[in-house]
């Protein structure tokens, strides 16, 4: 472990027109503080949208808040590497990839490098166009592909279509990937919260509207025991039947060792630290109202209470 | 008026109306004719120069698709399986084990002046060791422990390191999961690593800058030097970033009075929107000299046959692997075709397996439809698994390929067992069958990938062996008189050269590849055996031996 923190890292998958760039927009104008780092491919078309944008400097687009956005075309280590020692080093990373990219060998690299750690793989999709996509024979197996590699999916579009054909997508989605954890979105209106909110702040607000009258996000305080194995109580957490898009805290195991939780959709993860946090045994927790197994969290071994905070 | 006549053992003039001559007349930097000494003489006053009268001559050969960064790697150590010619002219025999790679780069470091710099070497292809034994750290820490030594593939896509070089680059560490990174049985990474990002972690502590596909200055220079021990006076370099201040070096050093090769300089797609692209590729243009021409766009589709990352179309690979890698959206595909073709600008691809070579196809179809132009000359780069119904649609869309017959020679056995088995790797790199079609066709080195040398890629686009002697694909041999053409007038009219290059005949440049041997009367077998003299390039003389 390292004396400094390493910086989380989302990488943002999805093919063209998924609303990738819509997000990562929707993010800045939602730091709030967070000082996001955001990389793109390459600069071709404008990632940032130009009110956000304060000044361009070595190919790097200073943000308003103090976000950044690079660039990284073929030296995606060299670009990430550079990230911490940046003057203003951010506190979350994330990597938008290309629209044919797999997300998961950009994940991998990110866990090479000591100063970063993966956050988790978050695959945009576009409720209009994903079935033809998926049946274009030229397409369909970097469609899946992408999908395959997601901790979270996020079904973005979903006003453009009708209850038929969201129905139709669901059911594609659920063959290909069972359980998979995918919240539905407008214009890639998904609260910051279920992101990339911070680690410390277990009073985070839902201020964002999801812009879809069906969905609904919930917020919970988990306070917790010492468990005995901090890695099988993260795995406990990000069971798909839960229901929960994204857990972050600190917990005590038995041997009296402090760990990192974090769930991101599929993916949990617990990480021994060094540095004692300012909250131990309270854990933040999101997910969708209509889909959260509050019960089921409250039974998971080490969940010792849960409160439900308001959403939105 | 004055000019030089040049008597020559034999000219093969690539010229249909008149296919060998015995003079050459040259004034400045043009050909005045072939022909005889009598028809030539008719031209006026003229001085007779004896100097290639016991040479043959061929116009200067093209390559159509090399990176000139085969002249920056030579500056690291040549670590292949095959004898191979620096730019200093000297041969470096091939290294064929292990125990030989060590030993040549032990005798590298002792150049060095401390036990703490880099080493880099470059080319490596252990396929063809004994019992495919592969390199590990281990290997390299024999050669030192102390400094970081990492060696670069022939493919460019994987590199092998010591245990220092791992270790400053903060991979020396237990459970590392990453796809390029290839863990050995102590947990360790064995120090193989493929792809870029696990390469360009460690590259810059072994010595290798971070972009070597854009050559420096020197690389440049040593690039030229090769092109003339090759016969090559025109070489494209596909492609790289050009930024302003590239062009303003490439324009410098190629504009001096003693540059011998002409360089067409492709833009590589990146970083850009189609619009920007096409509009830098029209800034570019415009910059264009005799030298340096510039203004083309290269586009990668997908990735290479022996890293698995082409896109193949069903069945796909013959081991089982899953379909490889598209490398730009299809919607950017069809915008730049339709952009270019809208502002007259030329497009080459990079497409390795058929269903990228299709997909290609497809969008240019499209885009010919809203754009119609005609000699739009868009160019598949590889192109190497088109079967006879592609080349069809090829030529329906008035495309030109650039095949890849090298891949034989060094990659042909494996793509007979594993990549592609035995039925199409017959028929990559279709030569005859694209003929046949009426493609225009060039073929290539892909230079640093194989190395440079037209006489040698046409060897194996007339043979298809492999380098375990296997013939792959008789039926896709060409002639000898075909591969001479290809890699002079079939190359220039990719790069919209053959009006000025790639014959010998009156008001062409003066481009010749001055050779001592006469590679019709070498035929099928001796084709690489040619000893090349050098070149005269716009009508300069460039030898070989004192460049």
């Amino acid at each position: 472990m390292s004396a400094v923190e390493a910086i989380p890292v989302t990488v943002l998958g999805g093919y063209l027109g998924a609303g990738k760039t819509t997000l990562v927009n929707h993010l800045l104008r939602e730091a709030n503080g967070l000082r996001i780092a955001v990389l793109v491919n390459d600069f071709g078309e404008l990632p940032i949208d130009a009110d956000l944008i304060e000044a361009e400097e070595d190919s790097v687009l200073s943000i308003a808040g103090g976000c950044i956005c690079c660039s990284y075309g073929s030296d995606l280590m060299a670009t990430l590497q550079s990230l911490h020692v940046h003057p203003s080093r951010p506190q979350h990373v994330l990597i938008e990839a290309s629209g044919v990219a797999l997300p998961k060998p950009i994940a991998d690299s990110v866990g090479l490098l000591p100063t970063l750690q993966l956050d988790g793989i978050v695959v945009l999709t576009d409720a209009d166009t994903v079935l033809a996509r998926a049946g274009d024979p030229y397409l369909g197996d970097t469609i899946e592909r992408q999908l395959n590699d997601a901790d979270l999916v996020i079904l973005n579009k979903v006003d453009l279509v009708g209850d038929e054909k969201l129905a139709a997508v669901h059911g594609w989605l659920d063959e290909l990937r069972p359980a998979l954890k995918c919240i539905e979105s407008v214009h890639a209106r998904v609260p910051k919260a279920a992101l990339l909110s911070a680690v410390e702040d277990p009073a985070v607000q839902i201020a964002a509207s999801s812009g879809s009258p069906h969905v609904h996000y919930q917020s919970l305080l988990l306070s917790c025991d010492e468990v005995a194995d901090a890695h099988a109580f993260a795995a406990c957490l990000a069971r798909p039947e839960l229901g929960l898009l994204r857990v972050k805290g600190f917990i005590e195991d038995v041997n009296g060792c402090i760990h990192r939780i974090q769930v991101v959709g599929h993916r949990g993860k617990a990480e021994p630290i060094t540095t004692p946090p300012r909250t131990v045994g309270k854990l933040v927790a999101i997910g969708l109202a209509q889909r959260m197994d509050i019960a089921g969290v409250a039974a998971c071994d080490g969940v010792a209470g849960v409160l439900m905070r308001s959403d939105d | 008026m004055t000019f030089v006549i040049y008597p020559a053992r034999r000219i093969h003039t690539m010229n249909p109306a008149q296919p060998e001559a015995t003079h050459v007349a040259v004034q400045g930097d043009r050909i005045l004719g072939a022909g005889s000494l009598e028809e030539l003489t008719g031209w006026g006053e003229h001085t007779i120069d004896e100097r290639f009268a016991g040479k043959i001559l061929m116009p200067g050969l093209v390559e159509g698709h090399s990176h000139t960064m085969e002249g920056t790697f030579w500056r690291y150590v040549y670590c292949g399986y095959f004898d191979r010619v620096d730019p200093d002219g000297v041969t470096w025999p091939g290294v064929a084990s292990i125990d030989a790679v060590l030993a040549r780069l032990s005798t590298a470091q002792t150049q060095l002046d401390s036990d703490t710099a880099p080493l880099a070497g470059w080319s490596l292809d252990p396929i063809y060791y004994p019992g495919g034994a592969r390199i590990t750290r281990q290997h390299l820490d024999r050669v030192s422990t102390t400094r970081p030594i990492g060696v670069l593939h022939a493919s460019g896509h994987i590199m092998n390191v010591n245990s220092r070089g791992l270790q400053l680059a903060g991979l020396l560490q237990k459970s590392i999961e990453h796809d390029g990174i290839v863990v050995g049985e102590d947990g360790l990474p064995t120090g193989e690593l493929k792809g870029p990002d696990a390469m360009t972690l460690c590259g810059p502590f072994v010595g290798f800058d971070r972009d070597v596909l854009a050559a420096d200055e020197l690389g440049l220079r040593q690039f030229a030097r090769l092109c003339v021990r090759k016969g090559v006076t025109t070489a494209a370099d596909l492609a790289s970033l050009l930024p302003d201040d590239a062009v303003d070096m490439m324009l410098r050093v190629t504009g001096e009075e003693r540059f011998p090769t002409r360089i067409v300089s492709l833009r590589r797609f990146q970083n850009l929107t189609p619009q920007q692209m096409i509009d830098r590729a029209l800034e570019l243009g415009k910059r264009s000299t005799d030298r340096l021409r510039l203004g083309v766009i290269k586009v990668v589709a997908d990735g290479s046959i022996q890293g698995f990352t082409a896109r193949l179309r069903w069945p796909g690979y013959y081991n089982g692997a899953p379909n490889g890698l598209w490398y730009v959206p299809h919607e950017q595909l069809q915008e730049i075709y339709k952009l270019a073709l809208k502002h007259g600008v030329q497009v080459h691809t990079h497409t390795n397996g058929d269903e990228a070579t299709q997909l290609v196809c497809d969008c240019v179809g499209r885009a010919l439809a809203q754009h119609p132009r005609p000699d739009h000359r868009f160019t598949l780069q590889h192109c190497q698994l088109a079967d006879a119904a592609l080349f069809r649609r090829i030529k329906s869309l008035n495309m030109c390929v650039n095949l890849f017959p090298n891949h034989h020679f060094y990659w042909g056995d494996q793509h007979y067992t594993t990549t592609v088995g035995p039925e199409r790797a017959r028929r990559m790199n279709a030569c005859a069958t694209a003929l046949a079609a009426g493609v225009p066709l060039a073929i290539h080195s892909d230079a640093p990938v194989t190395p440079l040398g037209p006489l040698f890629t046409a060897w194996c686009a007339v043979n298809r062996r492999t380098a375990s002697g296997r013939q792959l694909g008789k039926r896709e041999c060409i002639s000898v008189d075909d591969a001479l053409r290809t890699i002079t007038l079939g190359a220039a009219y990719t790069l919209k050269l053959d009006g000025e290059v790639g014959s010998i005949e009156c008001g062409k440049r003066a481009d010749f590849a001055v050779l001592e041997d006469d590679p019709v009367a070498a035929g099928a077998q001796g084709l690489k055996d040619v000893r090349i003299w050098g070149v005269v390039q716009g009508g300069r003389i460039f030898a070989g031996a004192d460049i």
